[in-house]
């Protein structure tokens, strides 16, 4: 055992040596301060077993922040690495496991957890419910997710990471790259995958059953509807990762042949399976994101959006063709001309819809009274930022052409400027926007214009040179280059972009302990003058239960128009209260998806003992499930006093 | 103060940050829009047509933007306001139609051009292609002339103004073969093979390279793309056969092992062994044969940190083909002076 241990441990590299370091400090010093202050009884009681769906997304968008830090120092690592011809500061395999954990982590462990965040404390606020469909799942999932990530992120440290690229294809995962790395990457993206799943299930079955009355699917929020679409994509595209994930762990672990270059494995086979779902995981990230800048961006033009139902057919639209482009991945892999001209064509046609959506919001500021917030200025900032990704996107889905394109810099350049202005200003934009909701005061509005202009302009000074670079033919995954290439400026300026990118970042954080400490308190549950239902209830914080009395939906925009309608006839009436029926809390998610990563980390290292414990732990938990759930899911009420104590404080002194 | 002049610093900043882009991207030479053979040009051309139309639509919606922005933010009180406007049914089948058509405006050329690449460049279409199996290997490429009875590895020369057959495929990992500044990229990969048509138009040394990641070597798995003189390609032709050593199996099995290699030719070529177009299982054969894993983590953490960038040599040093691997290293010598032979054909003669 411990000659395992000393095996596997990585200490000879001084870079990750220092990581070890700092997190066995980290790791005492929570644990130490959770003992001292006594929480852990708190820390299980209101968070872990927690099924508030308002707790549950807090929790995916901090270890969404937590893994934007791990993927941005990868960034930057590269960016070091990259800033000067024949340098030395990584190896070609350190540089290689950088590259593949930095692109895995932001797409999978940071994008998508991020924006499933924002959709479990939002959506279901925003149709008017109590909780999610089946909140027990819930904690299930990001519980899945939170041990999947942290099993990928262990190869650090321990073992090492993976280096077949995010994209991990074979025969170079299976052939080309023995070791326990591929193994962390194949197990840790199948148990965070099962949490996906589960959550797309859960956000299909809310949005459809849980909506409150009067709210028709053409009364629904912008956001809750890319939700509802993003969550069909989940249900669609999940599954095929699922089992392509499975079936290259087979031909690792148990030496069968799907992928493998001998006895009849076919490697085309995993790119063809892995961008099936890998395209439409771009939308997976890509649509919620729009759904939060229409939120935000009717919100501050003070105007309803325009064009709403264009917008929804749009996101229709975007969701079908985002499953019949795949081959646009791999346009150089000899198919014919004919095919190749079809998925170019299907490939360019995604602009016509997205194109429907940016003139939309062009619509929606005109003739508005836009308030430049830090929510609206990421919002607004999107705008030409993915324009720019948008029009580079059609010249590469333009197969000919891409054929000079493929796997160079402009392609890098290129999905940056669809991912960071869309997915992370947009994540950017919905933490701001969303924050009173979640914490009861905003972040500071001064310290969030500094981080926006550095993370803006970083952003363009870092990834503008790339689009030349790939001119220049400069290719992706290098991990270093010559004089007489003539890419040495261009990449001294890209570095120094990222570098202002993760001073952005600093800033909030910062920005959240500052607000923390100084911002002042929202009192009521409207801060900043909102139309959609989450900023209809009674205080900043929504109580667990969120709303006392169930809205009822009367338009589009619906808490809008109850705030004219109160205004044009005086003060509701009083109407008693109900006593509301809540779920309980539950532990056993929290100890199935620990047995999760026991079996993952078992199978990593095929400990064959340690995977069959963990599988019968994890039957056992679902037995137990299966037979108790009756009692588990009895949940309780909250009586008439409590919600009257909730909804008036000024009662609770007296 | 400084609240009141923010966004104009802002701004500042911005143009000063485009503009230091633009002074150094024009130092730096795009050569995939400076091409030297009718592949690349088809590709340079359909590029800029697209980049024209982009342009356009950028202008039209920064335009729009920018406007927007200025004439309705809350700042400025005299503004018309209304908050009840949720659509026009015309603006949004104009901007639904002209995407439209700029898609199809954009596909046509695009179809051609697919069809145009899947054969010999027009110009040259009366001469016959010559053929050359390129086939990538962990981390070299492999370039066998099947009529010439030539194989060189990690350069490959071609006659000017004549089309070439490409036969790309690959022994081991997937790989793709790129010449940015003759034309575009096809994938080479194990039991199948692909054809791209390549012309240079006029004599020089481009960079080729494989641009899909297959692991440690990638980096370095380049090669020298030499357009020649017709004359000077026949006389470096029937120079190699006649002086250049034999290929023989064991050479070839070495070149199998994933490490890098100096440029080498030889006078006769490996499809005489193998067909990787048909046998994706050779190389890995070859790799237990010697006993030679790929880069590894646990394994060779020593041999990694002591041996640099080249991890896996050390790994394959541990293994007890360590003479054979010695042997190779000979080889490497050997064809270091082949390399210089091949200088003397380009430089001096003719």
């Amino acid at each position: 055992m411990f000659d395992f241990i000393k095996d596997n441990l990585i200490l000879n590299d001084p870079l990750i040596l220092g990581a070890n370091i700092s997190i066995v400090f980290t790791v005492i010093g929570i644990v130490a301060t959770l003992t001292y202050f006594k929480k852990w009884k708190w820390l299980w009681n209101d968070w872990i077993t927690s099924v508030d769906h308002k707790k549950i997304g807090i929790m995916y968008i901090i270890a969404a922040l937590i893994m934007l830090f791990r993927g941005g120092v990868d960034a930057l690592l590269m960016r070091a690495q990259l800033t000067v011809p024949n340098n030395e500061f990584l190896s070609s395999q350190h540089y290689n496991e950088i590259f593949t954990t930095h692109g895995t982590i932001m797409i999978l462990f940071m994008a998508m957890p991020f924006l499933l965040g924002l959709m479990n404390v939002v959506v279901p606020l925003q149709i008017g419910a109590r909780d999610v469909a089946f909140p027990f799942l819930n904690n299930l999932s990001f519980w899945s997710f939170m041990f999947g990530a942290i099993l990928f992120n262990m190869s650090f440290v321990f073992g090492g990471s993976p280096d077949a690229g995010w994209t991990n294809y074979a025969p170079l995962a299976i052939e080309g790259s023995p070791g326990p790395g591929i193994n962390y990457y194949l197990l840790g993206l199948q148990i965070s995958g099962i949490g996906t799943l589960l959550t797309g299930i859960n956000f299909v079955v809310t949005i459809i059953k849980m909506r409150a009355p009067g709210m028709t699917l053409l009364r629904m929020p912008m956001f809750t509807w890319t939700t509802l679409i993003t969550a069909f994509i989940i249900v669609f595209a999940f599954p095929i990762l699922t089992v392509t994930l499975a079936l290259m762990t087979f031909d690792r672990l148990f030496g069968t042949h799907f992928f493998t270059l001998t006895d009849g494995g076919n490697p085309m086979l995993w790119s063809n399976l892995f961008w099936l779902w890998g395209h439409p995981e771009v939308y997976i990230v890509i649509l919620p994101a729009f759904g939060i800048f229409s939120e935000i961006i009717a919100t501050f033009a003070r105007k309803t959006l325009f064009g709403y139902k264009s917008m929804i057919i749009s996101l229709v639209a975007i969701s079908g063709l985002s499953f019949v482009v795949w081959v646009h991945h791999f346009f150089t892999m000899g198919g014919s001309a004919a095919v190749n001209s079809v998925f170019s064509i299907s490939t360019m046609a995604i602009a016509i819809p997205t194109g429907i959506k940016i003139f939309n919001w062009l619509g929606t500021l005109y003739k508005g009274r836009i308030e430049f917030t830090v929510a609206m200025m990421w919002s607004v900032a999107f705008i030409p930022t993915f324009l720019i990704g948008g029009v580079t996107g059609v010249m590469l889905g333009m197969a000919a052409a891409d054929f000079q394109y493929h796997n160079n810099y402009f392609l890098v350049a290129h999905f940056h400027y669809t991912l960071i202005a869309g997915v992370v200003f947009a994540c950017f934009a919905g933490l701001v926007y969303w924050y009173p909701k979640m914490f009861g005061h905003k972040m500071n509005e001064r310290i969030g214009k500094w981080a926006f202009w550095f993370f803006s302009i970083g952003f363009n000074v870092c990834f503008l040179p790339q689009f030349v670079l790939g001119f220049s033919g400069m290719p992706r995954r290098v991990y270093t280059y010559g004089p007489e290439d003539g890419w040495t400026a261009l990449n001294v300026i890209s570095s120094v972009g990222a570098f202002g990118m993760g001073v952005g970042f600093m800033i909030i954080v910062y920005n959240v302990y500052y607000s923390y400490r100084f911002a002042k308190r929202e009192l009521s549950g409207d801060a900043w003058d909102g139309r959609t239902l989450e900023w209809a209830t009674s205080s900043a914080i929504p109580p667990h239960y969120n709303f006392a009395h169930v809205p009822e939906v009367k338009s589009a925009d619906a808490f809008y128009y109850m705030k004219q309608e109160s205004k044009e006839s005086g003060k509701p009436e009083k109407v008693g209260y109900k006593p509301i029926h809540m779920p309980s809390n539950a532990g056993t998610p929290f100890i199935m998806s620990g047995l999760f990563f026991v079996g993952g980390f078992g199978l990593v290292f095929e400990l064959w003992w340690m995977a069959i414990l963990a599988l019968i732990g994890i039957f056992g938990c679902m037995a137990y499930r299966s037979l108790f759930s009756h009692k588990q899911d009895a949940g309780y009420y909250v009586s008439v006093e409590e919600i009257e104590k909730t909804e008036n404080p000024y009662k609770r002194e007296a | 103060m400084f609240n009141k002049f923010k966004p104009y610093l802002i701004v500042l900043i911005s143009l000063v940050s485009l503009f230091f882009i633009i002074i150094f991207s024009s130092g730096s030479e795009m050569i995939i829009l400076d091409p030297k053979g009718p592949v690349g040009a088809v590709q340079k051309d359909l590029i800029m047509l697209s980049i024209y139309y982009m342009l356009g639509i950028m202008v039209v919606v920064l335009s729009f933007f920018t406007v927007i922005l200025l004439k309705y933010r809350s700042s400025k009180k005299d503004s018309d306001y209304k908050p009840e406007m949720h659509g026009s049914t015309k603006l949004e089948i104009i901007w639904t139609l002209i995407p439209v058509l700029i898609v199809i405006a954009l596909s046509i050329p695009n179809t051609k051009a697919l069809y145009e690449l899947r054969e010999a460049p027009k110009a040259t279409a009366h001469k016959d292609p010559i053929v050359i199996h390129a086939t990538a290997a962990d981390w070299k490429w492999i370039f066998s002339y099947p009529e010439e009875g030539i194989e060189t590895v990690n350069y490959v020369n071609v006659p000017e103004d004549h089309p070439i057959l490409f036969k790309v495929t690959a022994a081991d990992s997937m790989a793709s073969f790129w010449v940015p500044q003759i034309g575009g990229q096809i994938y080479g990969m194990p039991g199948m093979v692909n054809d791209l048509y390549l012309q240079a138009d006029e004599p020089g040394t481009y960079d080729g390279r494989n641009s899909n990641f297959t692991g440690e070597g990638m980096t370095h798995q380049k090669f020298d793309f030499v357009a020649l003189e017709e004359e000077k390609y026949r006389e470096w032709v029937k120079d190699s056969q006649e002086n250049e050593p034999k290929l023989t199996e064991e050479t070839y099995e070495k070149l199998m092992l994933p490490d890098t290699v100096d440029e080498m030719t030889f006078s006769s070529t490996h499809l005489a062994f193998v067909d990787h177009g048909k046998n994706s299982e050779y190389a890995m054969a070859i790799r237990e044969k010697y006993g030679v894993e790929a880069s590894s983590h646990g394994a060779d953490k020593e041999a990694k940190s002591s041996h640099g960038n080249h991890g896996d040599h050390g790994d394959m040093e541990d293994h007890d083909n360590h003479e054979e691997h010695g042997d190779m290293k000979e080889h490497e010598g050997h064809d270091d002076e082949e390399h210089k032979d091949h200088e003397n054909n380009e430089g001096h003669e003719h």
